[in-house]
């Protein structure tokens, strides 16, 4: 897979890819089909391992030459020792998982860096929703309250204080909107929240 | 084929000579690089895939797996059967005449482990002229052979395939398996292992060996759901018949088992697998710790395990994954939510076997990047 296939298929994950260097030993939690690992395994030449859980994700990163370990992320990464990762990826997942703030610990043990992204609750279409006094149902949010996997509902803001509150130091903090960096008010105006971490020195 | 080199033996012991047998499927390539070995467990044989003329009944152990058009494509891959050591299948057994004595081995078969076997394979892919496998595949005991070859043989295997495995036996795995062993020793038919020169088999300790074997294969929940609480004869009075006969289904279904298993198995080929499976432990050359015993390895590696296996669990699998993780290897692993314990290897299931096919797929195209390149 090249730059180009990423970007038509998910540019969200495109923007991201620019923060994993070349020949970077990665781990994908919460891997999905694997097109993310694939991109970076074929055009950085990084190596590492997919974390899924579903059996049909599973197979569609196996096809993909992708190595991905079956398990529930919500048991936490004990299978991976302290620092062993140079990048950490937990795209679109954190916000499926009960136990977030464990998993957030553990993603920046077993990484010296780790990207997190999650939707953020503030955009500004879901402000409307739920003045409206609906729960917002938006593309980065396409389920009714009582189907979706999103579990945790948070923002660009309420994520930091987290980020603080576990001793991370937030490199980058980025809000994205239809793939693209939202500079201007991003915590109305992007859909995705990204965050580059790594542990504060200190700690 | 036959070998009249000896063969020394991890015990310390040596055979003198030996014969293996193997059954072949599929066409090796010119470069001889589409090889792929097919260890089997404890009671199977070198007949891995397909029916014999004329023997409807003769359907090949992994059958669903090993195939024209099947997960591991013979189409595709040259696939290897192989029966080993001290089986009762053809290849070099107690049951053969020791060349020293002129009389069958019996109990004087030199006890063999998994690594023995795994030597004795090796000579076999020298004869055959095959110096790397694409992959070595197997299933909880054979799946132990596999995991040695990348031990022993780094550079022979491009992938090792590990199903429903583990590094080791659990204390748990050991006494089960000796309570099968004290059955067979136990039978007065046994004879200290000379019974061939008794015209007799020791049926009933192999049979309750079978049982007690038959059980930890299940999971309680797929015993649940075949035999519950069934009465054997139900329609006829719907009671117990207090006494010590056969009252429930799982009882009958068990000796059934045992039965059709005694008139076929060796009793001393049981005990001697059994001791290999006991025996297998390869970081213990290396104080316990697997992640070093794996360090050498340079194969790619594909493992699976089935949630309700309660012989050899998933967490089995996860430690050898987690030592894999560790030195960097190349590692997949599923774990199959699949509800009939540790013989789901054995069996259907789609997601399962797509999932090997993907992974085949992905050695296929690894052994023509090579050729490519």
């Amino acid at each position: 897979m090249n730059f180009n296939d990423l970007s038509s298929a998910r540019p969200d994950l495109a923007f991201i890819a620019h923060w994993v260097p070349k020949n970077a030993h990665v781990l994908d939690v919460g891997c999905g089909d694997g097109v993310m690992m694939d991109y970076l395994q074929s055009d950085k030449q990084c190596s590492g391992y997919g974390i899924e859980i579903a059996d049909d994700k599973v197979l569609d990163s196996t096809k993909r030459g992708v190595r991905v370990i079956q398990q529930d992320m919500e048991k936490g990464l004990a299978l991976f020792g302290d620092d062993s990762f140079d990048t950490v990826l937990c795209l679109s997942s954190l916000q499926m998982m009960k136990h977030v703030e464990p998993l957030l610990r553990d993603i920046v043990r077993v990484g010296k860096e780790a990207i997190v992204s999650f939707p953020n609750f503030a955009y500004w279409p879901h402000r409307v929703a739920l003045l409206k006094g609906r729960m917002p149902v938006s593309e980065s949010l396409p389920y009714e309250w009582y189907d979706t996997p999103n579990v945790r509902c948070a923002t660009i803001n309420d994520f930091r204080d987290l980020a603080e509150e576990c001793g991370l130091e937030v490199i980058e903090c980025v809000a994205l909107a239809e793939g693209q960096r939202v500079s201007f008010l991003p915590n109305l105006r992007g859909d995705l929240a990204v965050f580059r971490l790594r542990k504060k020195a200190s700690h | 084929m036959h070998f009249a080199q000896p063969l020394a033996l991890q015990s310390g012991a040596s055979l003198r000579d030996y014969m293996l047998m193997y059954e072949t499927y599929g066409t090796l390539n010119a470069d001889k690089s589409n090889a792929v070995l097919v260890c089997h467990a404890l009671n199977a044989s070198h007949h891995v895939a397909g029916e014999y003329e004329g023997q409807p009944k003769s359907q090949g152990w992994w059958d669903n797996m090993v195939g024209p058009g099947k997960s591991l494509d013979t189409d595709k891959f040259f696939v290897i059967g192989i029966n080993n050591l001290g089986s009762c299948f053809g290849s070099t057994g107690p049951m053969h005449v020791n060349p020293a004595t002129g009389k069958p081995y019996g109990a004087a078969f030199p006890v063999v482990t998994v690594e023995d076997w795994v030597n004795a394979q090796a000579r076999l892919a020298d004869a055959l002229g095959i110096t790397q496998f694409a992959a070595v595949m197997g299933g909880s005991l054979g799946g132990m052979q596999a995991l040695a070859w990348s031990i022993m043989y780094p550079d022979r295997l491009r992938h090792c395939v590990v199903i429903a495995s583990t590094a080791k036996l659990s204390a748990q795995n050991i006494a089960f398996n000796d309570v099968a062993r004290q059955a067979i020793l136990s039978d007065p038919d046994y004879h200290g292992g000379d019974f061939y020169e008794h015209g007799v088999v020791p049926k009933n300790g192999l049979r309750v060996a079978r049982m007690v074997g038959h059980i930890t294969y299940l999971s309680d929940d797929d015993m649940a759901e075949k035999f519950g609480r069934k009465l054997r004869d139900a329609a006829e009075a719907g009671d117990y018949k207090f006494g010590f006969g056969v009252d429930f289904e799982i009882e009958s279904y068990l000796r059934y088992q045992g039965d059709k298993f005694s008139e076929y198995f060796d009793a001393n080929t049981y005990l001697l697998i059994t001791k290999a499976l006991d025996y297998f432990d390869p970081a213990r050359a290396h104080g316990g710790d697997l992640a070093k015993t794996l360090s050498n390895t340079k194969a790619r590696f594909f493992l699976a395990s089935f949630t309700t296996d309660w012989r050899f669990s998933p967490e089995r699998s996860q430690e050898i994954v987690q030592a894999l993780i560790s030195n960097r290897r190349q590692v997949t692993y599923a774990e199959i939510d699949a509800p009939h314990g540790h013989d789901a290897f054995l069996l259907e299931d789609p997601r399962y076997m797509k999932l090997v096919r993907a992974y085949y797929d992905q050695v296929w195209n690894d052994i023509n990047e090579k050729a490519a390149a």
